[in-house]
C-alpha cells in the first residue's frame, strides 16, 4: 500500500520501512528549535530532569532564535533573553541568534528558513504551534510544548502519532487579487479549527506551485489553525533552489505515493475564490472581504510569520503606492533580512520602505509584536476596543492584546486596501 | 494513580484557546520559581470572555480575586479544548489553580500531549457533550477505574473514553517518569 509524504518522513526517522496512521512511534529528531517565551521552561525541565548528566544531544541540531518579547522594558520577559543568553554561553551554542547582536534574526520560521535549517525529508520540532510553517519544504515539522521539547534535548528522540493526511488541491492560475492566505481561510471556513486535529494537511495543485516559498509558507503555517499536526507541501525545483542557496545539506524529496490513502480529499478552483476575511473571533470565521466591506478600522496590522515576509510587503506596496493611510497602520518585519528587503525591493522606483513611509505607516524592528498581544509596550498591541485588520494567524478573544479588541484576519492585499479606506475593503478596487 | 476524584465542576464552551487559558502577557513569569508561579494559578482562565465564564450563567471568576487557587477542580469544556499556541505554560497554569481533571468533547493536539507529557491535568474525553448537562459548581466524581464521570448533583453518570495509549504515562506522572520507569532513560 502507498504512503503519503509525511508517512514516508516519519518512516525514515523512526527507521521503519513501512507504518501507518495511528501507530504511535519513537522520532529521531533532526532539529530542535526554541525562542524565548518556551526556551527557559524547556531548559528549566531538562536541567532538573536529567540531573548533573544533562546534556544536548547534539548542538548542531539545536536552532535558538529571541523573537517574541524582544523590544520591551518588561522586566521578566528581558530575564527571559537572559536566559537564552547564558545558556548559550555556556554551552557555547553555535545556532544562538541573540537580540542586540548582528546575529539578530526575528521570527524563528521565517528564519528557520533563511538560515538554511529547512531541509526536505527531515523532521523538525519546535516549541511554538506555527513550527508547521516549514512543512512548505517537503519536510515534517510541529509544535511541541516545553516537557516534550525538553526530553528531545535530551536524548533526540520523540513520540509521536502517525497523523492521517488531508489533501488540499488547488487548481488554476492565481489570480492577482489572492494570495495564500486567502486560500488557508478559504480551507478553514470549510473545515473549521478542529477540522484536522492530529491529521497532515498536503497542499497540492498547480496554483499551490506557482507561489513562490515564502507564500507557500502561509499556508503550512496555517494548518495549526485547523489543528493540523503538519502542513506539509512536496519539495519541487523552487523548493530545491530556495534550499540549496542557503545550505550545503544533502537533501532526500518524498513523493506521495498514487495509491497513497486520504482521509479525506479537497479540490478547489482558485478563480472561484474570493478575498476573505476571518471574522471576530475565530480563524474559521470566514466571510467574503466584500460582504464585510465599509467596517470601520482603529487600527491596520501587516507582520508576523503569517503575513510579514517580503513577499506579503511586495503585495501590500502594490496597493499603498502612493496613497496615505487613513487608519493607524503597522508594519512589522517579520526577519531582519525581510527589514533589509524593505530597503532593497523597489516598486515603480521606490523601495517598500519609502512606499510605506509616504503612506505613513510606522516601521517596526523585527519580531513577534502584536501578533500576540504581549507586554502592554508592545508596538501595535491591540487596546480598549479596537477594531483590527491584521495579516497574522489567529483572533481568539485578547490574541492581539485587549480581550474587548476585535480582530479580522485577511491577506496583506485586503490589509492595504483598507488601510488607504481606513474601512475594511476589497483589494480588487484598486488592482482593477 | 487515584482511582476516584471529586470536586467542583466549571463548565467552558468550545474551541477554549491557550489565549484564554493563559493570556500571553502572562507567559513571563518563572515556572519553576515556587513564588513567582502561583502568578499562573492566580490568571488560569482569565482570558475567557465574562459572559462564558462559568456556563451556563457565565460571569463566574475561575479564581477569586487576590487569589492563587481555584475552588473548581474539574473543567467541563466541548470541542477542541486547549487550540492554539503550543504553550505549555496553559495546562501548568491550570494545575497551579488546582484543576485535576478535563472532560471534554475534543482537545488540540499539543495541549492534549502537555497536559499528558507534563503530568499536569488528566484530560479525559467524552463520549458525548456534557457543557449542556453539567453546570457550574455542580459536585463531581470521576471514576478513573470504570471511566465514568458522576454528576452528584443531579445523580447523572455518564462514560468518558478510555484513556488508551497514553494511560501508562499519565499513570507514571509524565513523560519523563514513564521513560524511567519504561529504562529508556536512566534511574
Amino acid at each position: 500500500m502507498g504512503m503519503t509524504i509525511t508517512e514516508k518522513i516519519l518512516a525514515k526517522s523512526a527507521r521503519r520501512v513501512f507504518l501507518e496512521p495511528g501507530e504511535n512511534v519513537w522520532l529521531n529528531v533532526d532539529v530542535l528549535m526554541t525562542h524565548d517565551v518556551c526556551g527557559p521552561p524547556t531548559i528549566g525541565i531538562w536541567k532538573n530532569e536529567f540531573g548533573e548528566k544533562a546534556k544536548i544531544w547534539d548542538k548542531n541540531k539545536l536552532v535558538v532564535f529571541p523573537d517574541h518579547y524582544i523590544f520591551t522594558k518588561n522586566v521578566h520577559a528581558n530575564r527571559n533573553v537572559d536566559v537564552l543568553r547564558k545558556f548559550a554561553k555556556e554551552y557555547d551554542l553555535p545556532n544562538y541568534y541573540d537580540v542586540g547582536s548582528p546575529r539578530y534574526k526575528g521570527v524563528c520560521h521565517i528564519a528557520l528558513a533563511e538560515e538554511g535549517y529547512n531541509v526536505p525529508g527531515t523532521v523538525l520540532f519546535g516549541t511554538d504551534s506555527h513550527t508547521c510553517t516549514s512543512g512548505a519544504f517537503g519536510m515534517f515539522a510541529t509544535g511541541v510544548g516545553n516537557t516534550d521539547a525538553a526530553f528531545i534535548l535530551g536524548t533526540g528522540k520523540i513520540w509521536e502519532k502517525v497523523p492521517e493526511s488531508m489533501k488540499f488541491t488547488f487548481h488554476g492560475k492565481m489570480p492577482e487579487y489572492l494570495t495564500a492566505k486567502d486560500l488557508i481561510l478559504q480551507i478553514l471556513g470549510d473545515i473549521t479549527t478542529d477540522g484536522a486535529t492530529y491529521r497532515s494537511m498536503e497542499f497540492d495543485g498547480e496554483a499551490i506551485f506557482s507561489l513562490p516559498m515564502l507564500e507557500r509558507m502561509t499556508l503550512t503555517n496555517m494548518a495549526i489553525e485547523a489543528g493540523g499536526m503538519n502542513g506539509i507541501i512536496q519539495a519541487d525545483k523552487i523548493a530545491e533552489e530556495y534550499v540549496s542557496e542557503r545550505t550545503d545539506k544533502n537533501f532526500e524529496i518524498f513523493i506521495s505515493d498514487r495509491d497513497a490513502k486520504y482521509f479525506s480529499k479537497h479540490e478547489y478552483d482558485v478563480n472561484k475564490i474570493e478575498p476573505l476575511v476571518a471574522k471576530p473571533h475565530s480563524p474559521d470565521n470566514r466571510d467574503t472581504v466584500k460582504n464585510v466591506e465599509g467596517t470601520k478600522l482603529t487600527k491596520c496590522y501587516i507582520g508576523s510569520c503569517t503575513g510579514g515576509k517580503i513577499t506579503d510587503f511586495i503585495n501590500a506596496a502594490k496597493i499603498l503606492y502612493g496613497q496615505t493611510v487613513k487608519t493607524s497602520t503597522f508594519i512589522v518585519p517579520a526577519s531582519t533580512e525581510t527589514a533589509k528587503e524593505l530597503e532593497g525591493e523597489t516598486y515603480k522606483g521606490l523601495s517598500l520602505k519609502q512606499i510605506f513611509e509616504n503612506a505613513g505607516c510606522q516601521i517596526a524592528q523585527s519580531s513577534c509584536a502584536a501578533c500576540l498581544g504581549g507586554p502592554d509596550d508592545t508596538f501595535g498591541r491591540a487596546v480598549d476596543k479596537d477594531v483590527v485588520i491584521s495579516t497574522t494567524n489567529r483572533n481568539f478573544p485578547g490574541r492581539m492584546g485587549s480581550k474587548k479588541s476585535e480582530v479580522y484576519l485577511a491577506s496583506p492585499l485586503t490589509v492595504a486596501a483598507s488601510a488607504v479606506n481606513g474601512f475594511i475593503t476589497d483589494p480588487r478596487n484598486f488592482l482593477m | 494513580m487515584e482511582e476516584k476524584i471529586s470536586g467542583l465542576a466549571y463548565v467552558l464552551g468550545n474551541n477554549i484557546d491557550t489565549d484564554q487559558i493563559i493570556p500571553a502577557e502572562h507567559l513571563v513569569y518563572s515556572l519553576t520559581d515556587e513564588e513567582e508561579s502561583r502568578k499562573y494559578g492566580q490568571y488560569a482562565l482569565s482570558g475567557v470572555p465574562v459572559p462564558l465564564a462559568g456556563l451556563p450563567e457565565g460571569g463566574k471568576q475561575f479564581v477569586e480575586s487576590d487569589s492563587y487557587q481555584s475552588k473548581y477542580s474539574i473543567i467541563i469544556g466541548g470541542s477542541n479544548f486547549g487550540c492554539g499556541s503550543s504553550r505549555e505554560h496553559a495546562p501548568f497554569a491550570l494545575q497551579k489553580a488546582g484543576v485535576k481533571v478535563i472532560v471534554a468533547e475534543s482537545y488540540a493536539r499539543i495541549f492534549y500531549r502537555n497536559s499528558v507529557d507534563g503530568g499536569f491535568v488528566v484530560p479525559f474525553e467524552s463520549t458525548e457533550k456534557l457543557n449542556d448537562k453539567i453546570k457550574t459548581d455542580d459536585e463531581i466524581e470521576i471514576d478513573f477505574k470504570e471511566n465514568e464521570i458522576k454528576n452528584l448533583s443531579s445523580n447523572q453518570v455518564y462514560k468518558l473514553k478510555p484513556l488508551g495509549d497514553v494511560l501508562p504515562i499519565i499513570a507514571a506522572g509524565g513523560l519523563f517518569e514513564y521513560a524511567r520507569k519504561s529504562g529508556m532513560l536512566e534511574n
